[in-house]
C-alpha cells in the first residue's frame, strides 16, 4: 500500500511540476502565441494518440479510421457551443460528442471487430470516411464549407484546459490498462484463441477498447474545434488519421510514454519546420522513413516509464548492497 | 451422470471427417488418457471440447448442460480449461500476467473502482496476486513471476501454461501433449506433477499424449482414436492388450 | 437500357484504371503482406512522365506509354530495395507506416517540383467520339479498355507461364519454403515491385489522356479505391483485383448517373464494410481459420 501512494504521489508532483513549467514559460513570455499553439496541437495529439494505443498497442486491433471519430466529437461541440456560447454550452458539446462517438464506435465495433489485422483497418477506414461522407452532406454541419466562428473556450487559457484533458485521459486510460480489465485487453493482442480459452470474452474486450479510443477522440476533437474556431470536413479525413497512426508507431506501439514523446517529438519537429514551410513535409517524411528503418519498434517500443519500477529498483540495488538474504530460490 | 458426456460427436472439414461419432465420458476426479497416432483427431476433439470448433453433429454435456455452440470463453468460465500443443502463452506478458489474466473472471474489480483506483480495487489486486503467486509457487514458477513469458525455457513454458489453465480453477482440465519436447527426466517430473494437480485441485484431467509410459502411467482409463473414431477404451492393462491398438500403432505386427 | 449500356462502357473505363493499380496492390500484398501506401503515388509519377515524354520529347502516345512503365518499374524497385526490404522482418505495422512515409515523400517532392496545382495532359491522340444511337464511346475509352486487356493477358502469362511466375506464386504462398527451394526471394519480389509499379503507371498515363488533368495529389483516392478493390475482390489474387476494381468502377458510375455522385465513395466504403462482414477474404478469396 505505501509503496502505491508513494508512486501515486510522485505523478501527482510530475503533473504539478510541468503545469508550473508551461505556466511559468508564458507568463516570463519564452513560450509565445506561436509555441503556445504548437503546445495546445501536442496536446491534442497526446490524446488522440493515447486513445488510439489503447485500439492498437492494447487490444492489438488495427483501426485506421480514429479521424471519424474526431470529427463526431469536433461537431458536437461546434454546433452546441456555437449554438449556446458558455461554459455549458462547451462542456454539453463536450458530451454529445461522448455519448455520439461511444455509440457509434459500440454499433461499429460489434460488427467489424471480428475482422482482422489489414482487413479490420480497411473496414474502419471505410467507416471513418463515410463518417466523414455524411458530415459533408448533412445541413447541420453546414456541409463541405464547414463550421465557423466557434467561440474559443476563454473561462481558463486553452492551453490549461488542453493540459487537464490530457491529465484525465491519460489517467482513464493508463489505470484501465492496469487493472483487470486491461490485462484482459492485452491478452486478445498477444493470443487471441488462448485468451478466449481462458475465459476472456475478446469481443465485449476489444469494443471496450475501441469505444474508450472513440471517445477520448471526440474530447479531442472538441478541444480542436473550439481552439482553432473552424472545422471543415477535410480536417478529419483519412490523412489525419494516418497522422495519429504515426504518433503511435512513431513512440512505440503500446506504450504510452512513447505516445507521449513521439507526439513532443513531432510536434517540435514541425514547428522547427515551419520556417522551412516547403521542405516541411519533404524532411518530416524522410525522418519518419528513416527512423523506422533504424528503430522499427518506435522510440520506445513497449517501455513504460513507471515510478513504482523506479522505486523497486532502487530497493532491490539497496538490498544488493546489503547482505545477500534467502529470497533467490536454488 | 457423469461430469461430461459426449454423444455421437462428429467433426467434418469439407468432406473429411476429422472427428467422427465419438462417444466419450469422464467421472468427477477421473485422469484420462487420449491416444492415437498423428492425425487421428485428438486436438480436434479438444477444440471441439472447447468450443474452439462448433461440433457438425452429436452433443457435449457437461453437468447436463449443453456445451455445443457455446462460446470458447462460454465454456471456459463453465470450468473446462486447456493447455495448447503448440504453446500459446501471452508471450510478451509477464509470468505473473499470464496467470493473472486467467483469472480475469473470477475477480470483479469494475470499470469505475479501477479507473479511479478506490480502494476495493487494490484489495482486488492483491488477493488475486496472493492467489497466483501460490500457484506459481506449486509449479516452482514464483521465482521468474516478472520475466517476459517469451523468455523462459521450453519446459517452464509448459508448466507455465498447465498453471494457467488451473488459475481458471476448472473442474476439468484438458492437457494436449503436455510432455512433447520434453527429455525422460523431465518427463517423469511431468507424470508426478499431473498426479498431484489431480489430487491437490481435485479436478477431472483429460491428457492427450504421445509418451506411452506416461500415459500408461498415470491415467485409469485411456480412449484410443484412430482416423477420427473411437477404436478403443479401457484401463491401460486392457488397452496394451487389445489387439486394434496394437494394430494402429504398430501396423499389424504384434 | 443504353442509359445502363453507356453507364457500363463508362464504369468499365474508370474500372480498368483501378484494376490496374489494384493489381499492383494485390501482388505485394500477396507477396509480402504490405499494403504498399506508395503505390497510389506511382500511378501519379506514371502520368507525369507520360506527361513529361509527350510534352517536352514529342514523344507520340505509345512510347510515351512504354517508357512511363519502365521509369516507374525501376523506382517500384528502388523503393522496395530501399524503404522495405531492410524492413523484411519487422512488424508489420512499421513497414506500413514506411509506406506512408514514401507516399508523403513522393508526394511532397513532387510538389516542390512542379507545385500543387493541376497542370494539362497533352492530347497526344485527338480525342474522338463514336456513336451508336444514342451510345457514346470515345475512343480514350476504348484505348484504355483494350490496352487493359493486353497488360492484363501480358500478366497472366507471366504469372502462369514463366519461370519468374512461378517464383513470384511460390514466394507468395510461404517465403521460407520458396527460399529452401532455391527461389532468389529477393529477386522475386524486386521483379514483383517492377510489374506492380509497372501497371501503376499504365493507369496513370491512361487516366491522365481520359481525365486530361495531372497533379501530385492525384494518386491519394484513385490509390485507396484501388486497394479497396484488391480487397473487395479478394486480396493477393490477381483475377480478384480485376473484378473488384472493374465492381467499384461501374458502382461510382452507375451510382453518379442515378444522382448520388456525392455518396459514391460512402457506397464505395459501405459495400467493402457489407463484403468483409459477409466474407473477410473477398469476393473471390477462400476463408482460411487459424490452426489450433
Amino acid at each position: 500500500m505505501k509503496l502505491v501512494n508513494r508512486h501515486t504521489f510522485a505523478w501527482l508532483i510530475v503533473i504539478v511540476i510541468s503545469f508550473l513549467a508551461i505556466e511559468g514559460l508564458v507568463s516570463v513570455g519564452i513560450l509565445d502565441v506561436f509555441y503556445e499553439m504548437a503546445l495546445v496541437q501536442i496536446g491534442i495529439n497526446i490524446i488522440l494518440g493515447i486513445g488510439l494505443n489503447l485500439i492498437i498497442g492494447v487490444s492489438g486491433q488495427f483501426s485506421l479510421g480514429h479521424a471519424g471519430f474526431m470529427a463526431i466529437g469536433a461537431y458536437s461541440v461546434g454546433i452546441v457551443y456555437l449554438d449556446n456560447p458558455t461554459v455549458t454550452g462547451f462542456f454539453l458539446g463536450v458530451l454529445l460528442g461522448l455519448v455520439l462517438s461511444g455509440v457509434v464506435a459500440l454499433l461499429i465495433g460489434i460488427p467489424t471487430l471480428r475482422l482482422k489485422g489489414d482487413y479490420l483497418a480497411i473496414a474502419t477506414l471505410g467507416v471513418s470516411e463515410i463518417i466523414r461522407i455524411a458530415i459533408t452532406n448533412m445541413k447541420i454541419t453546414n456541409g463541405a464549407a464547414g463550421i465557423s466562428g466557434i467561440p474559443l473556450f476563454d473561462a481558463i487559457p486553452m492551453r490549461q484546459l488542453v493540459f487537464i484533458f490530457v491529465v484525465i485521459v491519460t489517467i482513464i486510460v493508463v489505470n484501465y490498462v492496469r487493472s483487470s480489465d486491461g490485462r484482459a485487453t492485452l491478452s486478445i493482442r498477444e493470443n487471441e484463441i488462448a485468451a478466449e480459452s481462458m475465459g476472456i470474452n475478446t469481443t465485449k474486450y476489444k469494443v471496450m477498447a475501441f469505444v474508450i479510443g472513440a471517445m477520448t477522440a471526440s474530447i479531442a476533437g472538441g478541444l480542436y474545434a473550439s481552439y482553432f474556431n473552424t472545422i471543415v470536413p477535410t480536417n478529419f479525413n483519412f490523412m489525419k488519421s494516418v497522422d495519429i497512426l504515426i504518433i503511435v508507431v512513431f513512440g512505440g506501439i503500446g506504450s504510452f510514454t512513447g505516445t507521449f514523446v513521439a507526439a513532443l517529438v513531432l510536434g517540435i519537429l514541425n514547428t522547427l519546420l515551419q520556417d522551412v514551410s516547403d521542405l516541411r513535409m519533404i524532411i518530416y517524411s524522410l525522418a519518419l522513413i528513416i527512423i523506422m528503418i533504424f528503430k522499427p519498434s518506435g522510440l520506445l517500443g513497449t517501455k513504460e516509464f513507471s515510478f513504482s519500477k523506479l522505486f523497486s529498483k532502487k530497493i532491490k540495488k539497496a538490498k544488493k548492497g546489503g547482505s545477500t538474504d534467502g529470497s533467490v530460490r536454488n | 451422470m457423469a461430469l461430461l458426456e459426449i454423444k455421437s460427436l462428429t467433426k467434418n472439414f469439407g468432406g473429411l471427417a476429422a472427428v467422427s461419432n465419438v462417444d466419450l465420458y469422464l467421472e468427477e476426479q477421473e485422469l484420462v488418457g487420449l491416444i492415437g497416432p498423428n492425425g487421428a483427431g485428438k486436438t480436434t476433439l479438444f477444440n471441439l471440447l472447447t468450443g474452439v470448433y462448433e461440433p457438425s453433429e452429436g452433443e457435449v454435456n457437461f453437468q447436463g448442460e449443453r456445451l455445443n455452440g457455446k462460446k470458447p470463453f462460454v465454456i471456459a468460465n463453465k470450468g473446462l480449461s486447456r493447455t495448447f500443443q503448440n504453446i500459446r502463452l501471452f508471450r510478451e506478458l509477464t509470468v505473473l500476467d499470464n496467470v493473472l489474466i486467467a483469472m480475469n473472471n473470477r475477480y470483479k474489480e469494475g470499470l469505475f473502482t479501477s479507473i479511479l483506483r478506490l480502494p476495493k480495487f487494490y484489495k482486488v489486486e492483491a488477493s488475486m496476486k496472493e492467489e497466483a503467486l501460490s500457484l506459481l509457487q506449486i509449479f516452482e514458477l514464483d521465482g521468474k513471476n516478472e520475466e517476459l513469458a517469451k523468455n523462459l525455457s521450453y519446459g517452464e513454458q509448459r508448466r507455465l501454461e498447465i498453471v494457467r489453465a488451473l488459475a481458471t480453477k476448472p473442474k476439468i482440465l484438458f492437457l494436449d501433449e503436455p510432455a512433447a519436447g520434453m527429455n525422460p527426466q523431465e518427463t517423469a517430473d511431468l507424470t508426478a506433477l499431473i498426479r498431484k494437480i489431480q489430487k491437490e485441485f481435485a479436478i477431472t484431467v483429460l491428457l492427450i499424449e504421445h509418451d506411452m509410459s506416461l500415459v500408461m502411467d498415470v491415467c485409469e482409463r485411456i480412449y484410443v482414436l484412430e482416423y477420427g473414431q473411437l477404436i478403443a477404451h479401457g484401463t491401460p492393462d486392457e488397452i496394451k492388450v487389445n489387439p486394434k491398438v496394437i494394430q494402429a500403432y504398430l501396423g499389424g505386427e504384434v | 437500357m443504353t442509359g445502363i449500356l453507356q453507364q457500363l462502357i463508362n464504369g468499365i473505363s474508370l474500372g480498368s484504371i483501378y484494376a490496374l493499380i489494384a493489381l499492383g496492390y494485390t501482388m505485394v500484398y500477396g507477396i509480402i503482406k504490405l499494403i504498399n501506401f506508395a503505390h497510389g503515388d506511382i500511378y501519379m509519377i506514371g502520368a507525369f512522365l507520360g506527361y513529361y515524354f509527350i510534352n517536352e520529347y514529342q514523344l507520340s502516345f505509345l512510347p510515351a506509354l512504354l517508357l512511363a512503365m519502365i521509369i516507374s518499374a525501376f523506382l517500384g524497385v528502388v523503393i522496395e530495395f530501399l524503404a522495405y526490404r531492410p524492413l523484411r522482418n519487422s512488424a508489420r505495422i512499421t513497414v506500413l507506416i514506411t509506406a506512408i512515409g514514401v507516399s508523403f515523400l513522393i508526394e511532397n517532392v513532387m510538389i516542390k517540383l512542379f507545385t500543387a496545382n493541376s497542370r494539362a495532359f497533352p492530347q497526344a491522340i485527338e480525342q474522338q467520339k463514336f456513336t451508336f444511337g444514342s451510345l457514346q464511346v470515345s475512343n480514350y475509352q476504348l484505348i484504355i479498355i483494350v490496352t487493359t486487356l493486353i497488360l492484363m493477358t501480358l500478366l497472366q502469362f507471366i504469372v502462369q507461364k514463366t519461370k519468374m511466375g512461378k517464383a513470384m506464386r511460390a514466394v507468395s504462398v510461404d517465403t521460407d519454403a520458396a527460399m529452401l527451394m532455391g527461389i532468389n526471394v529477393n529477386l522475386t519480389i524486386s521483379f514483383t515491385f517492377a510489374i506492380g509499379s509497372a501497371l501503376a503507371a499504365a493507369g496513370g498515363v491512361l487516366i491522365g489522356l481520359y481525365y486530361n488533368s495531372i497533379d501530385p495529389m492525384m494518386g491519394v483516392v484513385p490509390g485507396l479505391k484501388a486497394f479497396i478493390a484488391a480487397v473487395l475482390g479478394g486480396i493477393g489474387l490477381i483475377p480478384g483485383a480485376v473484378v473488384g476494381g472493374l465492381f467499384i468502377g461501374i458502382m461510382e458510375t452507375v451510382v453518379s448517373a442515378l444522382g448520388f455522385s456525392v455518396f459514391k465513395d460512402a457506397f464505395v466504403y459501405g459495400i467493402l464494410i457489407i463484403i468483409l462482414l459477409i466474407k473477410p477474404s473477398g469476393l473471390l478469396g477462400k476463408n482460411v481459420k487459424e490452426k489450433v
